[in-house]
């Protein structure tokens, strides 16, 4: 009887029912979109990374391990590089950033071609004239751009030679001599790729390189990309630990407006329950019954909305922010949604099994 | 008609308003026997409702004494008082009080489920839904039906659980004269062909009349 006076309650005052269940929704939609972002931002970047190639990857010294752009090291350095017994081809890059999470990359494209097996050229070519570039298809599809297309970046205009498939180092590539000249960092680089000849070689060659380029961080590209987990990237998981607070607190407030509300509108229904024979715990239970299947549904509703927000998400910017679905967070954030409905409805529930009779039953 | 199912002796009830003490029953002395159908009359303000809500366990009395079907009230808890609710008192209102999401079959369901029986009516309940005229009407929710209908099903969930005590208050009160002949004829019928004991509260010497006698309140006491 619990079960169908909750159910026929719910579906008595249907707008409020139906605003408190979207608005669970959308918090839990609101968690996995900001999670989905996280860990798309990093596999994007960790399959560009592994996309290289490479085996060993070079960074100056006090790098951070994302985000990193500028030329703080001499070019110089490649070439001692390449010169190591193990070492099949090095590539020094230039990374340079042109807003939001958005840079160009500078590269030489023979090099890297050789390094990265290729870039898979879906229209146009490779470089012709110094001030040709390559985008990706995603940057292509959100920007507009085709084949031919006129683009200015870092201050520079630039013409679209070629598109290639996403996922090898970069969204935008450029000839390195030329983003160096540009960007004033002529002979020096961001960092550089190395590829062993004999992939057994890679900790000797890490070894040897430590040794000759003291300071520097060397990483073999396992670790690297280890390191560049959403769980290992400073800051991303006290991000997303916000994110995931600040939805607890929406939902207790939503949740405990609802059901303050509901609790005020249905005092008499609360007095003729009491004066029936039920007990506190009989009312709490009702109402927190009423508060699970709200937020069991609001958290389904939420998991649908966030496929619908990912494919709006990748449909108009599906180059700058890749977002995923990320299943394994869907009982999280029903839990959270869960725990935020229930704190939400500890008061308006005690107030209603605390409710005195008499008055409960002469309230208009 | 004979042993007392409710005993009243010197019941005093004060309520604390701010810094004013309300006396709202003044040391009142009732016997109601089993079987009985009781009136208690009285203007506003003479204490007939709280008499009637002590007696139904919805409030605790400051003093005196009160054994309802062998249960003194002045001992029990919040809890037992709830407990003498659903398995010794059926409540009618004037506002029929029932739930406006439930059909008038699960209002009445509903007390069942609190005394912690199942749902199904009872075979044996269908001629008191006849009695009451609305065996046809179970489906309906209450906005779909009249006052009188109302009111009969409020009837008809206060006896589903045969109570000891039927407590009316002001059962009339919201209906027109045709509807409030028909409820008070199914009262004295309940009270004739069960044996139900009514304790009936109203201003209106007509319906007081249903009664086998009338009990006078006046300013926190019974009056002769």
């Amino acid at each position: 009887m619990v079960t169908k006076l909750v159910l026929e309650n719910l579906k008595h005052r249907p707008i409020r029912t139906f605003l408190t269940v979207l608005a669970i929704g959308l918090q839990v939609t609101l968690v996995l979109t900001i999670v989905g972002l996280s860990r798309g931002l990093v596999e994007a970047s960790q399959t560009r990374t592994r996309g290289v190639g490479a085996d060993i990857l070079v960074r100056p010294p006090g790098a951070a391990v994302i985000g990193m752009s500028g030329a703080p090291m001499p070019e110089k350095i490649v070439d001692v590089i390449e010169k190591q017994p193990n070492v099949a081809i090095a590539q020094g890059v230039v990374i340079h950033g042109i807003g939001g999470l958005e840079s160009i990359t500078g590269v030489d494209i023979d090099k890297f071609e050789r390094m990265s097996g290729g870039l898979d050229f879906r229209k146009g070519g490779t470089f012709q004239a110094p001030d040709d570039i390559l985008i990706d298809t995603n940057y292509a599809e959100q920007q507009k751009l085709d084949v031919g297309s006129a683009i200015e970046l870092a201050n520079h205009k630039w013409t679209v030679r070629g598109i290639v498939g996403p996922g090898k180092l970069s969204k935008i590539f450029a000839r390195k001599a030329v983003l160096q000249d540009l960007t004033s960092n002529n002979g020096k680089i961001t960092m550089v790729y190395v590829k062993v000849k004999d992939a057994k070689n890679v900790a000797g060659t890490i070894a040897d390189l430590k040794k000759l380029l003291e300071g520097y961080q060397i990483y073999s590209m396992d670790e690297f990309l280890s390191l560049t987990t959403p769980d290992k990237i400073m800051g991303l998981s006290t991000f997303i630990a916000t994110v995931v607070g600040l939805a607890v607190v929406f939902g207790f407030l939503v949740v405990f407006l609802a059901m303050y509300t509901a609790v005020l509108e249905r005092t008499r229904e609360i007095g003729i329950l009491k004066a029936l024979g039920a007990s506190p715990g009989y009312v709490i239970g009702m109402l927190m019954r009423e508060t699970v299947l709200l937020a069991v549904i609001g958290s389904v509703i939420g998991i649908a909305l966030s496929f619908v927000a990912k494919w709006a998400i990748t449909s108009f910017v599906p180059s700058s922010l890749p977002v995923v679905s990320v299943p394994d967070w869907w009982w999280r954030t029903a839990l959270i949604s869960l725990a935020g409905a229930m704190l939400g409805a500890v008061y308006p529930g005690t107030m209603a099994a605390r409710q005195d009779t008499i008055e409960a039953l002469a309230y208009e | 008609m004979s042993d007392p199912i409710i005993s009243v002796r010197d019941l005093r009830k004060t309520y604390h308003v701010g810094d004013v003490d309300v006396h709202a029953l003044r040391g009142v002395n009732l016997d109601v026997r089993r079987g009985e159908f009781l009136s208690i009359v009285g203007h506003s303000g003479s204490g007939k409702s709280t008499l009637f809500n002590i007696i139904g366990g919805l409030t605790p009395p400051s003093a005196g004494h009160i054994v309802i079907d062998g249960k003194d009230l002045r001992t029990m808890s919040e809890s037992d008082r709830t407990n003498l609710r659903k398995q010794s008192i059926g409540f009618v209102f004037q506002k029929y009080n029932l739930l406006p999401t439930l059909t008038a079959r699960d209002n009445i369901a509903l007390a069942r489920s609190m005394a912690g029986k199942s749902l199904t009516l009872e075979p044996t309940f269908e001629p008191v839904l006849e009695l009451l005229g609305i065996a046809h009407r179970l489906h309906h929710k209450p906005r779909a039906l009249s006052g009188g209908e109302q009111q009969r099903v409020a009837i008809a969930r206060a006896v589903v659980n045969h109570p000891a005590i039927l407590l009316a208050d002001e059962p009339t009160g919201n209906l027109d004269t045709e509807n409030s002949e028909k409820v008070l004829a199914l009262m004295r019928d309940l009270n004739q062909r069960l044996g139900q004991t009514i304790i009936m509260i109203t201003h209106n010497p007509e319906a007081a009349a249903y009664g086998h006698r009338t009990e006078r309140m006046k300013d926190g006491m019974i009056v002769v």
